[in-house]
């Protein structure tokens, strides 16, 4: 594979950014009541990794090292303005359901991350897939657990029934309980699908468990 | 396991016939009068749900535990405790399904994801209940809980439990209707003399000592005739209603999820009377047991923690931290 193509799919599976990373969980707990906020959530996300990516990027070679930081924020928090302002105009309802989660995006921890880790030392064009594939991996996690969360807690799938009028749905998995349980589950599954992968995870578990006793 | 080092001192030792079995037979022995009164006060169909709860404990947990490859441990009769504990908790009215999902919240949530007997920090049917109230409150509260109907004789009436009255009496209840059990209410907790004799078996055969529940008991009526203020009938009233005495007795002495010490013990009583005291005073919930009871579980290391004994022999530090022997 190429190494744009290693860079892009590390975001979707290897370093996923929410059941690999498990970075960005206040939002990931939160909004994903419904399969729709989690696409709305990881899209606005998508768009300020994407362009925060690019512009860090492009920056890094002037950027002093001492207020990175605040510099990273400041770009960022840019791109989550407009981003505030577009979905203000064009989609108000998912803008009302997502609340606060939109300005907070400024302190997601992926953004920040990605920033930190791989804009500030990777080339433009790099930069800019690794913001995709970590938006889109992002994406594709928080919209799992909506679905799961919206299909348990109301019965539906992007609003659409699936069960019948007969079915009482089980309202804590649209609680913050459930929202809790839902991704504690989904991260162990994860977990034990690519631990099958390795070979010598049980060797390496009993030497862990050798050098913790 | 096999790192540890256990210091076995020589023979004689002495050994006890008591196994996880045998305890699990006596406390299932111990819920049969609060079961049998259940059926004589709502009918057949709290033998049918008892059923299926015992079943579809035994049966999750079976499959749990041929799907992880882990030794099956069904026949020690824990699973079938949570089972016949859980449907105790449950209002006749509660549907089939119903049962099934909190069996499996109790068995594969609360139990087996974090492993197995002796390792759960919560109660699994308290966890049950508490997840089925939270998805299905209009099945779990006010109308789903009838009158007690005498095994069908006439057709049940859905009325609020004698709970929602606050601390006082209902109109038309007795202090006796209270004990005898002839109240709206789960299955289990209504007849209080079902649940005391379930209570003496359990202390002559020596499964619990008789600390926590007396002491849940009456803080709680303690606690809640400081709080509401009620006249001198008011804790006895507190003590009656509700699911305490059922939870005091047979929830809140869970070995894994009550301290080990016996102070940690009595902090985890009155936090447990206390807590109810206060839900039932002050919060929405007409009901605090069930929440009270699963507050003091997680805070059981916590008090584990803190409160430990001194090792025989062992001499406190002095301030210096230097140790004498």
């Amino acid at each position: 594979m190429s190494k744009a193509g290693k860079v892009f799919t590390n975001g979707l599976f290897n370093e996923n950014p929410t059941f690999r990373l498990v970075l960005g969980t206040c939002p990931t707990l939160a909004v994903t009541t419904q399969a729709m906020n989690g696409i709305g959530m990881g899209l606005a996300a998508t768009f300020v990794l994407l362009g925060s990516n690019i512009v860090i990027s492009l920056l890094r070679k002037f950027i002093p090292d001492k207020v990175r930081i605040p510099a990273f924020i400041v770009i960022i928090c840019m791109f989550v303005t407009s981003v505030q302002m577009l979905m203000h105009a064009f989609v108000p309802e998912l803008y009302k359901s997502l609340g606060i989660f939109i300005p907070l995006i400024v302190v997601n921890c992926i953004i920040l991350a990605r920033a930190e880790a791989f804009a500030s030392k990777n080339s433009v064009l790099y930069s800019a897939i690794d913001g995709l594939g970590m938006g889109i991996g992002f994406t594709v996690a928080i919209t799992a657990i909506g679905a799961i969360r919206e299909l348990i807690g109301n019965g539906t799938i992007f609003g659409a029934s699936v069960f019948g009028s007969g079915f009482e749905p089980m309202l804590i998995a649209a609680l913050a309980p459930g929202g809790f349980i839902v991704f504690g589950l989904m991260l162990a599954l994860v977990n034990a699908v690519s631990n099958r992968d390795k070979k010598d995870v049980e060797a390496e578990c009993a030497l862990d468990e050798k050098e913790a006793a | 396991m096999s790192d540890l080092n256990f210091n076995v001192s020589t023979a004689p030792h002495v050994r006890t016939h008591e196994s996880t079995t045998s305890i699990m037979r006596h406390v299932l022995i111990a819920l049969c009068p609060a079961l049998l009164a259940g059926v004589y006060f709502f009918g057949f169909r709290s033998l049918i749900l008892a059923a299926i709860c015992v079943v579809s404990c035994v049966v999750f947990e079976f499959l749990y535990q041929k799907l992880m490859k882990r030794p099956v441990t069904v026949g020690d009769l824990s699973a079938a405790v949570t089972g016949l504990l859980l449907a105790l908790t449950l209002p006749v009215t509660a549907p089939w399904w119903m049962c099934v999902i909190g069996s499996s919240v109790a068995i594969l949530l609360a139990k087996q994801l974090f492993g197995g007997i002796g390792d759960n920090f919560l109660n699994p049917a308290l966890t049950a209940r508490a997840v089925l109230l939270a998805s299905w409150p209009a099945r779990m509260s006010g109308a789903a809980f009838v009158s007690p109907n005498f095994l069908g004789s006439v057709d049940s009436v859905s009325s609020a439990t004698p709970l929602a009255y606050g601390a006082k009496l209902a109109d038309g209840t007795s202090m006796l209707d209270l004990f005898i059990g002839k109240i709206p209410g789960t299955i289990g907790e209504v007849c209080k003399i079902a649940i005391l004799l379930g209570f003496v078996y359990l202390l002559v055969t020596h499964v619990i000592s008789w600390h926590v529940p007396v002491i849940i008991v009456l803080s709680t009526g303690l606690f809640t005739w400081l709080f509401s203020g009620g006249g001198i009938d008011t804790p006895l009233v507190a003590m009656l209603q509700g699911g305490i005495l059922f939870g005091a007795v047979f929830m809140a002495t869970d070995y894994s999820t009550c301290p080990m010490t016996a102070p940690g013990q009595v902090i985890f009583a009155l936090g447990i009377g206390l807590l109810t005291a206060v839900i039932r005073c002050f919060a929405g919930y007409p009901e605090g047991v069930t929440y009270a009871i699963l507050f003091m579980n997680i805070v059981t290391p916590l008090l584990d923690k803190y409160i430990k004994p001194r090792i025989y022999g062992e001499v406190k530090e002095k301030k210096g931290g230097e140790k004498v022997a």
